[in-house]
């Protein structure tokens, strides 16, 4: 369903994605892990025609999404890192909009959106105002979004960041019960590593643009000789922070922290 | 239901519901009205003009229409930072299209805001001298809101943050308005003005509006209408240009 090959991503002498390959089969989700800046987000804004690849092969459903730009989108929804909602209108004016960007038929849009809108449990709330939902509600409602047009593949980019685990919990089980029931082709990115492992069949771990290790949960944790993804992450990805700049005054009070101890 | 009508919908949605919004922006048209129409509304009759407040009236609604077309079409930036812009980019739907459901929505907006102050003048005393010319002025005033629709579109494209928007008001809108000859008569004016006056748009949308509405044009109607297309019509082509260059 997912192809890549060789993907390679410059940024004048930034080399964001450097070599990536995989292969995403039909119905399969697929979970990119990596520490910030891996170049995941980079890798999702690629396969979803955003952006070019400076060289490399990309299959999205037998289409190049380089050339069969229209095509490629119809057949795939996506929820951003950030929000891509109106606040302003309601949940059922956002789906409306979405349907016709899409050109959904009318009457498919209406029956989809009620479906979708009664799987997420956000069905009571349709004529509300985006900007009075939660967090969770929020994301929800933009995976409800993203599957109104019944694409074959759903990218999720850092779903649930920032919900609370109850959010996150049941967003999972919703999309879960979504991939099973329609078949739809699952590519996420996350942080969470037992959301990877509860959720993914397979499993690709990113670091510096490169695919560091790729397999079920199982695989890298038996290849890692650790007895949980997280220290098998760490393992693959060492353990130093990835957000620098921090300054020399936030240095030093980390220095004092730790001279109090 | 195809893209360019959604978006439109949308913008008009947006508006209807934002009813605080709308009564504070007739705040700015009616102080000019009411100050300028009648603060100087005696020297302009000593000077042998007649009344100012017919002359003025035109200008303001000309000023309405351009201040709310240039901001819903610069309001693309709110759309950058809430996000809602990447769903509609990532869209199969040609950019041209979200470029013109938007701009249609934006001027649309404007058109409702112009009629607003236009019903206002006539109630603090302005009076259109023929009925029939009606329709010609509302013409002008649609094409008004299209140019600088596109006009706040093809700069919305381009503007990241905050400080940009403040820019544009300073060095485009306003200037734009100040050199329209919205509340002075373009002519005996000194040589570098007249040539300021002459390459601006919104000039010939206001002389176009007082020929339709008070029977007094400085150039010619067939004139105004003529520049507000082509200017129009490239406004439209260059705001398509801008924002099929949008990175999301």
């Amino acid at each position: 369903m997912i192809r890549a090959e060789n993907l390679i991503k410059k940024f004048d002498n930034f080399t964001a994605v450097d070599g990536v390959s995989f292969d995403v089969t039909a119905g399969e989700i697929f979970a990119f892990l990596g520490p910030n800046g891996a170049g995941k987000t980079t890798t999702i804004k690629i396969l979803t025609t955003l952006l070019a690849p400076t060289s490399g092969k990309l299959e999205i459903d037998g289409l190049d999404p380089t050339r069969d730009q229209h095509e490629v989108r119809k057949r795939f929804g996506i929820v951003f890192q950030d929000p891509s909602l109106d606040q302003e209108l309601t949940a059922m004016e956002n789906m409306e909009i979405h349907g016709a960007l899409y050109n959904v038929p009318r009457k498919i849009r209406r029956e989809r959106s009620e479906l979708l809108l009664k799987t997420f449990e956000l069905w009571e709330k349709k004529d509300a105002f985006v900007k009075t939902f939660s967090g969770g509600m929020r994301r929800r409602l933009e995976i409800a979004r993203g599957l109104l047009h019944t694409p074959k593949i759903l990218f999720l980019d850092e779903p649930t960041l920032g919900l609370d685990p109850q959010s996150r919990n049941q967003l999972w089980t919703q999309v879960k019960y979504l991939n099973q029931n329609e078949g739809v082709t699952i590519f996420l990115t996350t942080h969470y590593m037992d959301e990877a492992e509860k959720v993914a069949s397979r499993i690709a771990i990113i670091d510096h643009g490169k695919i560091v290790a790729m397999g079920t949960a199982q695989e890298l944790k038996d290849r890692t000789q650790k007895p949980s993804l997280e220290e098998a992450f760490l393992a693959l990805t060492g353990t130093a922070l990835r957000d620098e700049g921090a300054n020399a005054a936030e240095n030093m009070r980390q220095m004092a922290r730790m001279w109090r101890k | 239901m195809g893209a360019v009508y959604v978006l439109w919908l949308r913008e008009l949605r947006r508006y209807t519901r934002s009813r605080v919004q709308i009564v504070v922006s007739l705040g700015q048209p009616m102080l000019y009205l009411f100050v300028m129409g009648f603060g100087l509304g005696a020297v302009f009759q000593q000077a042998g003009r007649g009344s100012y407040l017919q002359f003025v009236a035109p200008g303001i609604i000309a000023m309405t229409v351009l201040f709310t077309s240039t901001f819903s079409g610069i309001a693309l930036l709110w759309d950058r930072q809430f996000g809602f812009l990447k769903e509609t980019l990532v869209a199969p739907v040609p950019r041209f299209k979200i470029m013109l459901g938007r701009t249609c929505g934006a001027a649309t907006v404007a058109m409702i805001q112009g009629t607003l102050v236009a019903v206002i003048c006539v109630a603090a005393g302005f009076r259109p001298v023929s009925i029939a010319s009606l329709p010609l002025a509302i013409g002008i005033l649609a094409l008004t809101a299209i140019l600088f629709a596109a006009l706040g579109t093809s700069i919305g494209a381009g503007l990241k943050d905050m400080q940009g928007f403040q820019m544009v008001m300073n060095f485009v809108v306003m200037p734009l308005y100040f050199l329209s000859g919205a509340m002075f008569p373009l002519d005996n004016l000194p040589r570098a003005l007249t040539i300021a006056t002459q390459l601006n748009p919104l000039s010939y949308s206001i002389d176009g509006l007082r020929a339709t509405l008070i029977g007094q044009a400085h150039f010619t109607l067939s004139m105004d209408i003529t520049v507000l297309v082509i200017m129009g019509f490239v406004l439209i082509c260059f705001g398509a240009w801008r924002f099929s260059k949008i990175e999301a």
